[in-house]
Formats: C-alpha cells, sequence, structure tokens
C-alpha cells in the first residue's frame, strides 16, 4: 500500500515535471487556433507588410506594419535609454558601491520591477506625458517618445539585475591578475570584467528588451494608440501589444478582426520565444 | 588616459550618476503616490463600492476582486509549480528532456502578459466555455507565476544540502518520505518567498485579466467563481483613462492601494529571505 502511495505520488511528480512544456505548446496551439483562421482571408505577406490598419472598416484592413514600426521604435527608443544606464547601475553595485549601500540600491531596483505596470503607466500619464509635451511643444505628449522613457524604466530592473548576476560571477582571480599588474579599479573594470562578462550582459540585456517589447498597460497609457506609420519619435504610435489589449474587448468573437489579433498574438508569442532562447543560450555559454 | 586615478574618478562619477538616474525616479514614483493618495484613503473609500459612474465612493469590489483572483492563481499555481521543482531538483537527470523543461520555464516567463490574455481567452473563456469570470482570470494568472513559483521553489530545494539526504535515505527512509520530512520542511522559507512574490505579481497584472474576468463597472461582489469581477489594476486603467473628470483623489488613492498591497508582499518576501539567510543551519 504505502509503495503505490509512493508510485502515485512520483508519477504526479514526473507528471508536474512535464507541466511547463504542455503549457508553453498549450499557448501556441491556442494561439495557432483563432490566429491561422486569418489567414484563409489574407496572406500572411499582406497581413505583416500591410501599411493600414483599419480592422472595422468595411471590407477591414489588417496589415500590421504600422504597428511593428510602433513597436520596434519605442523599444529602440527605450533600448538606448536603459542599456547604458542599466549597465552602468549594474557596474555600480556589483564593484563600486560600499557594501552598506549595496542591499539598499538592490532593494530599490526590486522595488522598480515589483511596481505594476498600470501604475508607472498612471503615474505617466500625469507627469511624463505633460513634461514632453511642454519641453517638445507638441500638441499631444502622448507619444513615442513618452513610451520609450517609460519603458526603459521598466526594461532597468532585468537588466541591472541580470548584468550584475553576469559580474559576480566573473572569476575571482582575472581581477586579482589585473590588480597585481597595477590596472587601476576602473581599467580592471572596463578591460577586464566588462569583456569576461560580456555573454551574460548580452543576455541581460536582450531580457530588458523582450520585457519591453511584451509591455502592455504602460505602453497603451502614453503612446498614444495612432496605427500610422511613424516619422519621427516625437509622435504617437501604437504597439502590437497595445493593438491587442485595446481592441479585443470590442472584436466580435470569430470575427476577422478578432482573428487578426490572435495573429498578432503569434507573432508576440515568436518573437519572444526567439528572444528568451538566444539570451538563454548566451547565459549558459560558458557551462 | 594620462592620469588613470582620474580618469577612475570620473568613470565611477558616472557610474554612480547612473545609479541615481534610476533610484531617485523610483523614489520619487512611490513618495508621490503616497504623498498624494494618502489624503484619499479613509474608512469609507476602502469599504463603499464606487458610484456616479467611478466618481465617487469606494473601490471595494475591486479589492475584493483582486484577492479572489490572486487566491485563486495560487491554488493552481502552487501545487503544481511546487511538485514540478521537486521533479526538477530531486528526480531529473541532466538530459535532453531537463534541457527543454527549463527552456519552457525560461520562455513561460518572457511570453508577454497580453499574449497570456488572449490564451486564457481562448482556451478558458471560449474553448472551455467558463465565460469571462473569476476561474478563468485565476487560471490564467495562474500559468503566468508558474514559472516564477517553480524557479524559486527549485532554488530552495536545492540549497538543501546533499547530506541531509544522503543521512535519511541512509537511515532506510524511501525517496519520497526523505523529500516529504527532509527537504521540503528545510526549503520552506524559501517556497514561501517565491509563492508571495508570485502573489504581488499576480496583484498587480491588467493585460491577463482584461478579456478573461475583468469587468469595467461591477458595483457588487462576485457570487461564485463563475461571476465577472473588478480587479485594483484594471479599475485604475478604467478610471485614469476610460472615464472623464475623476476626481486626482479616487485616482491617486486607487494607485495607491494597489501600490501598498503589491510592495507589502515584496516586502515580506524580502524579509522572509534575509531571515532565513541569517538563521540557515547549514
Amino acid at each position: 500500500m504505502r509503495k503505490f502511495k509512493e508510485f502515485i505520488i512520483e508519477k504526479l511528480i514526473q507528471i508536474c515535471g512535464l507541466a511547463s512544456i504542455f503549457f508553453v505548446v498549450l499557448i501556441f496551439l491556442f494561439l495557432l487556433k483563432e490566429g491561422l483562421a486569418l489567414f484563409k482571408i489574407e496572406t500572411p505577406l499582406k497581413f505583416i507588410f500591410g501599411r493600414s490598419w483599419y480592422p472595422i472598416s468595411e471590407p477591414p484592413q489588417l496589415g500590421i506594419f504600422p504597428l511593428i514600426l510602433g513597436s520596434l521604435l519605442v523599444t529602440f527608443g527605450a533600448a538606448i535609454i536603459s542599456i547604458p544606464i542599466g549597465v552602468a547601475c549594474a557596474l555600480y553595485i556589483a564593484e563600486v558601491a560600499p557594501s552598506k549601500i549595496k542591499d539598499l540600491l538592490k532593494t530599490g531596483i526590486e522595488l522598480l520591477a515589483a511596481i505594476p505596470s498600470v501604475v508607472l503607466g498612471f503615474i505617466g500619464m500625469i507627469t511624463l506625458v505633460p513634461m514632453v509635451k511642454n519641453i517638445f511643444k507638441l500638441p499631444t505628449g502622448l507619444t513615442a517618445l513618452s513610451g520609450s522613457i517609460m519603458l526603459a524604466f521598466m526594461a532597468m530592473p532585468t537588466i541591472v539585475s541580470i548584468a550584475e548576476d553576469a559580474l559576480y560571477s566573473v572569476p575571482k582571480n582575472y581581477k586579482e591578475g589585473a590588480f597585481a599588474l597595477g590596472a587601476t579599479h576602473w581599467q580592471t573594470i572596463w578591460r577586464v570584467m566588462l569583456p569576461a562578462a560580456s555573454s551574460g550582459i548580452v543576455a541581460a540585456v536582450m531580457l530588458g528588451i523582450g520585457r519591453v517589447i511584451g509591455e502592455t498597460m504602460a505602453v497603451m497609457m502614453i503612446t498614444g494608440n495612432s496605427a500610422v506609420i511613424p516619422t519621427s519619435i516625437l509622435q504617437p504610435v501604437r504597439t502590437l501589444t497595445a493593438t491587442i489589449a485595446a481592441e479585443m474587448g470590442e472584436a466580435v468573437v470569430g470575427s476577422e478582426h478578432f482573428f487578426a489579433l490572435f495573429a498578432i498574438g503569434i507573432v508576440l508569442f515568436i518573437i519572444s520565444f526567439a528572444i528568451n532562447v538566444t539570451a538563454d543560450l548566451f547565459l549558459h555559454k560558458k557551462q | 588616459m594620462r592620469n588613470p586615478h582620474r580618469t577612475q574618478n570620473i568613470a565611477f562619477f558616472f557610474l554612480l550618476l547612473a545609479t541615481l538616474l534610476i533610484v531617485v525616479p523610483v523614489g520619487l514614483i512611490v513618495v508621490v503616490i503616497f504623498q498624494k493618495g494618502l489624503p484619499a484613503i479613509n474608512w469609507q473609500f476602502l469599504t463603499d463600492i464606487p458610484r456616479q459612474g467611478m466618481r465617487s465612493g469606494g473601490i471595494f469590489p475591486a479589492i475584493v476582486g483582486t484577492v479572489y483572483l490572486v487566491m485563486g492563481a495560487i491554488i493552481f499555481a502552487l501545487p503544481i509549480g511546487l511538485l514540478a521543482a521537486i521533479y526538477l531538483s530531486e528526480y531529473s537527470k541532466d538530459n535532453f528532456l531537463t534541457r527543454i523543461i527549463r527552456l519552457a520555464i525560461v520562455n513561460l516567463a518572457g511570453v508577454p502578459s497580453v499574449v497570456y490574455g488572449l490564451f486564457g481567452l481562448a482556451l478558458f473563456v471560449v474553448f472551455l466555455k467558463f465565460g469571462a469570470s473569476i476561474l478563468s482570470g485565476s487560471l490564467t494568472l495562474g500559468i503566468m507565476i508558474l514559472p516564477i513559483i517553480i524557479t524559486t521553489s527549485r532554488e530552495a530545494l536545492e540549497s538543501v544540502p546533499q547530506s541531509f539526504r544522503e543521512v535519511s535515505l541512509s537511515l532506510g527512509a524511501s525517496k519520497w518520505q526523505t523529500i516529504r520530512h527532509i527537504v521540503l520542511p528545510n526549503a520552506i522559507p524559501g517556497i514561501l518567498t517565491g509563492t508571495i512574490l508570485g502573489l504581488g505579481r499576480a496583484a498587480g497584472e491588467t493585460a491577463p485579466i482584461l478579456f478573461t474576468v475583468a469587468a469595467f463597472y461591477l458595483p457588487r461582489l462576485p457570487q461564485s467563481i463563475f461571476d465577472q469581477a473588478m480587479a485594483l489594476p484594471y479599475h485604475l486603467y478604467v478610471i485614469s483613462t476610460q472615464v472623464p473628470n475623476v476626481d486626482e483623489k479616487i485616482r491617486y488613492g486607487t494607485a495607491l492601494v494597489l501600490l501598498v498591497m503589491v510592495l507589502f508582499m515584496n516586502l515580506v518576501a524580502i524579509i522572509i529571505r534575509s531571515k532565513f539567510r541569517k538563521r540557515k543551519k547549514w
């Protein structure tokens, strides 16, 4: 009897061990199930490179090119801001900060990661958006730039904590060797620590960018949501994620619009899959 | 480069500056929300239903909805996540399958939250016909926080020294007895930390509940798990973008309640973790 009970429990453990694979496959299958229906009406090429997104016109025009450009523009802006600041902060915490301040800073960064995206969106609407409007004398502050700045803050906790881990895992004797040769602390950091930790830092940056591409609520609240091809970072844009979040509520189940939003979901799933697999390869390069 | 020490000072100054650029805004955000939100918080705000098209009254249904959703998510995710962590730390070998599982966990953690919303809509709401309900929302959130629970629980299990297991096994205990009575009790603080972090994450997410459970305005409490419910993050979104002329006090107050909920859980997790590290017996 006891043997039997043990057998059942071990089987259960094994099944749960496979649960993550099961769920990833399940997510992909259900996105495909709804999303692929779109491609009976629209070719994939026209869907991805179509220049107009008018899902409720008659007939609906379902080209997501402006949305892809919107996502890219916002992500690019956020990357430019968050990568240097994030990596510099990781260097400061890992190498320069006195040990007493170190924990405090780490808690601060964790705190930032914990703030819900809708709260950051709310704060962004109230503080950042009017600021951008006034500084650049724009008709509206709801622009790609505002989105980029806010998203940079959401990417930074990821970048800082993973880059910091990478710096810690650089073997001690590298550093000691550099010191022994008479290098200053900064020379050691710049010429030894950074190159040694580079694959981990690349992974950190990629995961941070993955965060940004997938982020939804804050972007929807502060980028202005206009599905046109952007020509400047001071224009409103609409991202892939925000389109799903904003329009799914109105899309009729089983309509072309509904299928198109799932097809966007497939695109997002594939992007995040690619980013995560590559980042994982970089993270475990050495092992 | 003529004076390496001057270069160093300049470089370190910029590193400090970058750090301040992150930490100062975080501090400001938290301070501003507390400063402007606190005056709105009173007993009536916390226990009343929203009134006059959400322009007055309180946020009680949203608080209750969030609590239900978070509870549902954890009831679903904790057993599966914990067992999966036990599998990875105690049973799995270092082979292809394990690598695939690890990759799947990484991917689950990276899937955009709005894609979870789509998935929940397709599977739970439409395919399984649960409708937009607490059940659908909880299951969606549960799958979303699964990777957090698996990763932290696994770390906790793996940090229990190998010798503990060996002693137990050598006394004649079976593998499961060893896990149940030796490994698990020693890993509980770590598992608890992961669970609370998962709770906090679930409480703050909006996109996964948009189409699976969230009600725009529902001035009563949900009666069963097949009911729609209001939730704090979605409510904050609604009153800051969808409803015009909402008093700023109400918006800040809602943001404050949500922030306090999430930060409180994170704080508890941090405290448990650091206490556990200090008290470690090995």
